[in-house]
């Protein structure tokens, strides 16, 4: 059974690296041991040697842009201090894609296309099965965070996050709703809620950031790509002080990835999934631990 | 006090005063989020169920719960007296604490207590009891299918259901989980 699901994650795998080669993405390798970790306020990193184990490969990817890269991706192992459930565990395997100049709806169908021809390679079909559940894959759907806030939980996502109750709502009431048949693109975050996305020209309340869900399981965080130096550097000074009040290991600046950015870093999108999870929904496997050798 | 990070299903905690057991788990961390901590939970004294969701922060009170073993010694009007094996401390058990379970104490019986604050709220009998059949039809020779059945009196009144080839006098063996018959033990 186990072995089954490592051939049909290998198969995955190649499937996804087959369909960013067709788009002209190239495969870059970054360092798995960095200096310095993104602050986020609820991602702990693992201490190394000499530095910490990346988080995810984030900032530098954001510095290949910077160089010129135009559309790139890494897959690669990523930690996470702390994390381990069905969906979670602290060592995982990221995908992160970036493309310059596309907008972050753009490279929301373009992961659809992706998620598609992942299923294809796996199950021959955009129609899979999962705990039960009949999913079409070929079939791609956007919501807002603010509507599903009001359809699911009764409550406007803006009120929500400023009541202090996103989180467990996200959890409790709008997760299990998404992703029902097919893929469900969440977009549009509340602006304190932005991340590292820059936030929409058309409506400031919001930031150009989706997730993407299967059945109910998040699948990938995706960013129309915030590119201002000084913005940029306003949130990682207040995420810097927000892991101090909580007592978060602090960490140093990362001075290659301002340098960058003061650099220029071109409009961009980027997105990083979760490579165990999708191999979960594709191998209708319950727990990480049934599609990876552990 | 527990943190939020020590809650696993199987675990027992503290609610207003009143014993939880956590019946399902689930960490969870919505993108960019906090972590949570999601239980599904059972009220240990009414059984009555409900979720609840817990932060990184959040510190959970422990119940004060024993395990402990007691046998079962006699009964004492309507109550139950039960015996610690070492001590030899008594301890009585309401009829309603133990419900239909009652018929099937046998005496010296080692028995699980769960105590809450002092108090039996559950009480877990050896899985399997004999007993012997006092009152039925006539057993049918030969029909040897269990699953036709017909009831059948127990000594102490309590009826179950057997099936056709059980006869009078016969023992047989009870699941104290479900109070069904599981099988013959000794022919009449």
């Amino acid at each position: 059974m186990k072995l089954e699901n490592l051939r049909k994650r290998s198969a995955m795998l190649r499937a996804l690296r087959e369909f960013f080669y067709a788009h002209e993405f190239f495969e870059a390798e970054t360092l798995v041991r960095i200096p310095a970790p993104a602050p986020e306020e609820y991602i702990e990193a693992v201490s190394a040697e000499n530095g910490f184990l990346r988080t995810s490969p984030e900032l530098a990817l954001k510095r290949l842009l910077a160089e010129g890269g135009e559309r790139f991706f890494e897959i690669g192992s990523a930690f996470r201090s702390g994390e381990h459930g069905r969906k979670h565990r602290e060592e995982f395997t990221i995908l992160e894609y970036y493309a310059a100049h596309w907008d972050y709806r753009k490279l929301a169908n373009f992961t659809a296309e992706l998620f598609a021809a992942a299923a294809r390679a796996v199950r021959g079909s955009e129609k899979t099965v999962f705990r039960g559940r009949e999913l079409d894959l070929s079939r791609a759907e956007f919501v807002t965070v603010d509507e599903a806030y009001r359809k699911y939980a009764q409550v406007s996502a803006f009120d929500a996050d400023a009541r202090g109750d996103f989180d467990e709502l996200m959890v409790t009431k709008v997760e299990p709703e998404l992703g029902k048949s097919g893929i469900t693109f969440l977009i549009d975050y509340p602006a304190a809620r932005a991340s590292l996305s820059r936030l929409s020209a058309a409506d400031p309340r919001v930031a150009e950031r989706w997730e993407v869900y299967i059945a109910g399981i998040e699948l990938g965080n995706a960013f129309g790509e915030l590119v201002d130096a000084a913005e940029q550097k306003r949130r990682f000074a207040a995420a810097y002080e927000f892991r101090a009040a909580q007592g978060m290991k602090p960490y140093p600046e990362p001075k290659d990835f301002y340098a960058a950015l003061e650099r220029g870093i071109p409009e961009a999108s980027g997105c990083a999934v979760g490579v165990d999870r999708l191999a979960m929904i594709l191998c209708d496997a319950d727990d990480i631990g049934m599609v990876r050798w552990e | 006090m527990y943190s939020a990070s020590d809650l696993k299903k199987g675990l027992k905690i503290e609610i207003d005063g009143a014993p939880w057991i956590i019946t399902e788990f689930e960490f969870c961390k919505p993108g960019k989020g906090t972590a949570l901590y999601r239980c599904r939970m059972k009220n240990m004294i009414t059984g009555i169920g409900m979720e609840k969701t817990y932060r990184p922060t959040d510190k959970i009170d422990t119940p004060d719960i024993e395990e402990r073993e007691m046998y079962y010694s006699y009964k004492d009007g309507n109550h139950y007296v039960f015996s610690d094996p070492n001590t030899y401390e008594e301890m009585q058990v309401s009829a309603e604490t133990l419900g239909d379970q009652a018929y099937f104490l046998l005496e010296e019986s080692l028995c699980n207590f769960v105590l809450y604050k002092g108090e039996p709220i559950e009480i877990t009998l050896p899985t399997f009891i004999e007993k012997e059949i006092v009152e039925t039809e006539p057993g049918v020779r030969g029909d040897t299918a269990t699953n036709v059945t017909k009831p059948a009196k127990l000594d102490n009144g309590f009826e179950i259901q057997v099936p056709l080839f059980i006869n009078q006098g016969d023992i047989v063996k009870i699941d104290t989980r479900t109070g069904k018959y599981a099988e013959r033990v000794n022919k009449a």
